[in-house]
């Protein structure tokens, strides 16, 4: 495997790997547990109005898995690029 | 055995384990006290980092203001959940590749200049000092109801064992102790949420039983709750916001950025073995965090069902010899809480309001005069409730609980065993205590080694240093807990201000040092200044000059909350955008930082390289 041996192109990668995971990070508590939290109540998830769920359940489940996600890939970058830890 | 005792022998066994775990986890690794997380698997470390993060404020005072205030309290859930996201990502793995302790060590080598990290101390003093008053607050509640004395009794001794706690403790450092306050923190908060969602819903898992219907009918808990508080001239429970919407969602990001900035919890991240790791054990740590945090909604819209239906039988929630019970007929039949017998007598109330009176936290007053609990929002502007409430001959409101107590009274409320209450009450200690030592070491190593070593004394001898630290701690007690008589808020109100201090002022400041390899220290001194300034003008304004009571002018700013809407604890927001538009603007007009702080900077964004940290300046 060729290695890339690029500063600007791994800090590219990172702050890329950064965009996408706090787009998500914004719409489900921002989004759908705030603005958008009042047309989703109208779907029920069990006992839960949708909008409600996201505000004080759903959003930190994913902030979790979000988490983990950027850790996953970081290492994965980080390797790529050839400067990971050893 | 009864109640007080079980209290007592329950709190004791606890401190006996933590102690007990201290000396002998001691006797080896006195040498690696700072790399204690260097030895321990990051699951551990995950646990010992949710112990030093749930405070008083998560433990004992959020669900009661998530009770208090429906949907809208989901700020603080992904208020201090979201954060971590943001710490994961943004600072803690560049931080450990930095390879310093402190966040003033950081600040100051970055920014290449000691006036920083003069300001990065000031900063830091100003939210911690913030925060233990919260945390005071929650200590006097849980001590008050634990000796059975009056709050501001409790606040007292409280005072004297966080000081005991932290000046006789590198117990705080050491990470199977905070392990072990972790599980009893977690098990006295998850046990009596699964006897009451059992209870009430069937279902053992409380995430799930706050979806579920109530037992033995097709009606779901939030729809009862719901009914049930509209019907007594509250706001609807699943959609009542916290203030306007734009409030709720400024309030939630201040919590999220304030979290990444706050310095203790910064820390935790310093010490980890590898940049790797810093990234993964953020994630642990919100895993353990959650399990906290995502039962608390839970625990609210449960203690303020179980409320009402204690004194209210028209809810259908029923006390038996095993607790309460749904009386499914009565939950079916939606019957009137105004009608005449509705209300509990106040001669017929169960021991545990007896109790929780002696606290002055939760108070009864018959306005009028029949002898009974009439427990209802007399501000509703709900004309239907107003008008069944004139018609039924209610004067006004006539109990008032504090917030603060709904979490200790909740397995009370639900006559739980005693083993159960008293495993809350030694839950609640322990969050308050070892949040509470924490913050004091932040504070003692702030000045004793930023302040006064790295700046005004380099010279100083460690046992001088080390005085300095003590002394510190000493005085921030005095002056938290004399604050904390009159706290300018809710635990969790008051701990959130603190969130919007280091919002505004630390995070914009180490993120740029960051992500902008050309910002300057007149940049950041003047972000950093003019952020905290902004945002503790405005929360003096409400709250008083340095939350001294009677010092407020509100007036200057033009009457309450009068910036778009938004309140002093949602602040930290606005004044982090201040800081970053600020330190941007300077930053353009004075020279670039040197040609090896540029590099140092490109050198902190890879992971090669990373190795042990020291302490040194």
């Amino acid at each position: 495997m060729q290695y890339k041996h690029d500063a600007q192109g791994y800090w590219k990668a990172t702050l890329a790997l950064l965009t996408k995971i706090l787009i998500i990070w914004f719409l489900v508590s921002f989004g759908a547990g705030i603005l958008f939290a009042d047309v989703l109540n109208n779907i029920k998830l069990g006992g839960y109005p949708l909008g409600f769920w996201f505000a004080q359940q759903g959003s930190m489940y994913i902030f979790i898995a979000l988490i983990f996600y950027y850790a996953k890939k970081m290492g994965e970058i980080d390797r790529e690029f050839d400067v990971h830890e050893d | 055995m009864d109640l007080q005792t079980t209290i007592y022998l329950v709190v004791g066994l606890s401190f006996s384990l933590y102690i007990g775990i201290a000396i002998w986890a001691r006797a080896g690794s006195t040498s690696e006290f700072y790399a204690a997380g260097g030895s321990v698997p990051p699951v551990m470390n995950g646990m010992a980092t949710a112990a030093d993060w749930m405070s008083a404020a998560s433990f004992i005072s959020m669900a009661g203001l998530i009770s208090n205030m429906g949907y809208g309290g989901g700020l603080f859930l992904m208020g201090w959940t979201g954060g971590y996201v943001l710490l994961a990502m943004l600072l803690a793995p560049y931080l450990r590749k930095f390879g310093k302790f402190t966040v003033p060590q950081f600040i100051g080598d970055r920014f290449y200049s000691k006036t920083a990290s003069t300001v990065a101390v000031l900063c830091l003093l100003v939210a911690s000092l913030t925060y233990i008053i919260g945390q005071m607050t929650g200590v006097g509640v849980a001590f008050s109801r634990f000796l059975g004395v009056s709050s501001e009794v409790g606040i007292y001794v409280g005072m004297g064992i966080v000081f005991m706690y932290a000046v006789f403790g590198g117990m705080k450092g050491i990470t199977y102790t905070q392990v072990a306050q972790y599980i009893v923190l977690i098990c006295a908060y998850i046990i009596p949420a699964v006897f009451i969602s059992i209870s009430l819903t069937g279902n053992p898992l409380p995430q799930l039983g706050l979806g579920s219907s109530l037992t033995g009918t097709d009606i779901s808990l939030l729809s009862k709750l719901d009914s049930v508080v509209t019907d007594l001239g509250f706001g609807k429970y699943t959609t009542t916001t916290a203030g306007s919407t734009l409030n709720m969602f400024v309030y939630t990001l201040s919590l999220m950025i304030g979290t990444a900035g706050l310095p203790h919890v910064i820390m935790r991240f310093f010490t980890v073995p590898t940049v790797a790791a810093a990234r993964s054990s953020a994630g642990w740590a919100l895993v353990f965090i959650a399990l906290l945090y995502t039962t608390a909604p839970s625990v609210a819209a449960m203690a303020k069902l179980n409320l009402h239906g204690t004194v209210n039988s028209a809810v259908g929630i029923q006390s038996s010899a095993e607790g309460l019970k749904v009386n499914a007929e009565a939950v079916k039949a939606n019957a009137d809480p105004y009608a005449e017998d509705a209300s509990l007598s106040y001669e017929a109330r169960p021991d545990w309001m007896k109790r929780w009176e002696k606290t002055g936290l939760l108070k009864f007053e018959d306005k009028n005069g029949d002898g009974r609990i009439q427990y209802y929002n007399d501000k509703t502007k709900n004309e239907v409730a107003k008008g069944k409430a004139e018609a039924a001959g209610w004067k006004g409101n006539e109990l008032t609980v504090n917030a603060d107590i709904i979490v200790l009274a909740n397995p009370e409320i639900a006559l739980l065993p005693n083993w159960v209450i008293a495993l809350v009450a030694a839950g609640g200690l322990a969050a308050a205590l070892s949040t509470a030592a924490g913050l004091l070491m932040a504070i003692s190593s702030a000045i004793s080694h930023d302040l006064v070593k790295g700046i005004f004394k380099p010279d100083i001898s460690e046992k001088g240093e080390l005085m300095t630290g003590k002394i510190a701690m000493a005085v921030s007690i005095v002056v938290a807990g004399w604050l904390g008589l009159n706290p300018p808020g809710f635990a969790a109100g008051t701990v959130a201000l603190a969130f919007g201090i280091a919002a505004s002022s630390l995070f914009p400041a180490i993120m740029m040092g960051i992500f902008s390899k050309k910002m300057n220290k007149e940049g950041a001194i003047a972000g950093m200044l003019s952020g905290l300034t902004v945002t503790l003008f405005y929360v003096f304004a409400h709250k008083g000059i340095f939350f001294v009571k009677g010092t407020e002018y509100l007036d200057l700013i033009g009457g309450a909350n009068s910036f778009f809407t938004i309140t002093p604890e949602a602040f930290g927001a606005v004044g982090a955008l201040v800081n970053f538009i600020v330190a941007f603007a300077v930053d353009k007009v004075t020279k670039e930082p040197p040609e090896h702080i540029q590099h140092m900077v490109e050198a902190v964004r890879v992971p090669r390289g990373s190795k042990a940290v020291d302490g040194a300046h």
